[in-house]
């Protein structure tokens, strides 16, 4: 009966282990990995994991063991890469031996609990980043400017609005089209002089650099399932943002907006 | 010379841009100035490879570039490569092919919209080789990154 008990517990701390990963971004190899490793070290021997993009499935059993398993559907939410980074570095503590059973599911109640970045430090980052993009396609420094207040609009629009309340499709069409909007009346209005260096660089602030790596990733290791999904993630994610730029740049012309391009 | 002091710029605002992403991906604070450093080096390498090579070419060198430094500060800081690869990779992105693709397919000039979009398809595929090839890698290449002893903590 205590056995029984010890395995079920060293199951759940790799499920949650699992979990935290591919909740937060992680390839798939990595999940496998670290469910592999944290099973094998506390001794549990039969232990076996499928992951997929938004689940993972664990089973033990065998002569000696008892029967054990475990499904769990992850939703795709906001990747954070440090509680990734912090996960790996405690699954290999715990396989040099460091952590008992109980101080690990500790740690990991910690891990999965850290902070963020606050809202207002995410929103600064997209303000930046996007006046830098702005310069890199040739922006002069109203450009900059004017790319800077609307990277940090598109930020809040994501946060706020279309990631809770929207399909992913709609949110980024949605943010595409605004973002042309904004630039187009920055355009109209003097406050900007070259549109294709403010669209680019706020446009460029959707790519969706996480699903687009761990996609090539996933395939390269031969999770083809997980890898495809993650891909066609990130396609269907940046082609709705281009399909919104489309559709407003049309709009605009169709309407007789003066700025010509 | 007239060229040392904009590539200088543009280094800085790729470098910014690359930290600006890694924060928004959430990346660990302690990786932020590798993030940044990788992508300068990833851009600023572009930037002079487009001189003379095709933006295809440029582009497989610096991403092959940009992940190789990601393993490479990945062994050092004992995180997985994808952190830094995240964020340095941003600045590669074809932003000006896709931008001209979806204008001129818009504005119902579709042989040049078909041009601009194979060139940043092109891109992106090249991207995405430079990325499985150096990943192949085999990791004991980079272990002389390890840094000597290391605290716990």
């Amino acid at each position: 009966m205590e056995q029984t008990r010890r395995e079920r517990e060293i199951l759940l701390l790799a499920m949650n282990a699992g979990r935290i990963l591919l909740e937060n971004g992680a390839e798939i190899f990595r999940v496998e990995e670290t469910i592999d490793r944290i099973c094998r070290h506390f001794g549990l021997k039969s232990a076996n994991a499928f992951v997929l993009s938004n689940g993972i499935f664990l089973t033990c059993g065998n002569e000696t063991e008892t029967q054990f398993a475990r499904v769990q559907v992850i939703p795709v939410n906001a990747a954070n890469l440090s509680r990734v980074a912090e996960v790996n570095q405690l699954s290999r503590r715990i396989e040099s031996g460091a952590y008992t059973l109980e101080e690990a599911e500790a740690e990991l109640t910690r891990i999965e609990h850290m902070p963020g970045f606050s809202r207002r430090i995410q929103t600064t980052a997209s303000a930046i980043s996007g006046a830098c993009f702005c310069f890199m396609f040739g922006g002069g420094i109203r450009d900059m400017l004017c790319a800077m207040v609307i990277g940090a609009l598109l930020q809040v629009y994501l946060m706020l609005l279309g990631k809770p309340r929207f399909s992913k499709i709609v949110c980024h069409l949605l943010g595409g089209a605004g973002v042309t909007l904004l630039c187009l009346l920055c355009c109209q209005t003097g406050l900007g002089i070259s549109l294709p260096a403010m669209l680019m660089a706020d446009i460029i602030l959707m790519v969706p650099g996480i699903a687009f790596t761990n996609g090539i990733r996933d395939i390269a290791d031969g999770d083809y399932i997980a890898g495809s999904v993650r891909i066609l993630d990130a396609i269907l994610v940046f082609f709705s943002a281009a399909l919104g730029m489309g559709v407003l740049i049309a709009l605009w012309n169709y309407l007789g907006g003066g700025v010509r391009l | 010379m007239s060229l040392v002091i904009p590539l200088l710029l543009q280094a800085l605002a790729s470098g910014i841009a690359s930290v600006g992403f890694s924060l928004l991906f959430g990346a660990p604070a302690r990786c932020f100035p590798y993030c940044g450093l990788i992508g300068a080096v990833g851009w600023t390498a572009y930037l002079i490879l487009e001189m003379t090579a095709a933006p295809t070419l440029a582009t497989l060198a610096a991403t092959i570039l940009v992940v190789l430094l990601s393993r490479w500060y990945a062994v050092r800081e004992q995180c997985p490569a994808t952190i830094f690869l995240t964020s340095a990779m941003i600045p590669l992105v074809p932003g000006r092919g896709i931008y001209w693709a979806t204008y001129y397919a818009v504005n119902g000039e579709l042989e040049l919209a078909m041009d601009t979009g194979f060139e940043a398809f092109k891109m992106v595929v090249a991207i995405v080789l430079g990325i499985v090839l150096v990943l192949e890698l085999p990791q004991r290449w980079f272990r002389a990154a390890r840094r000597k002893p290391r605290q716990e903590g």
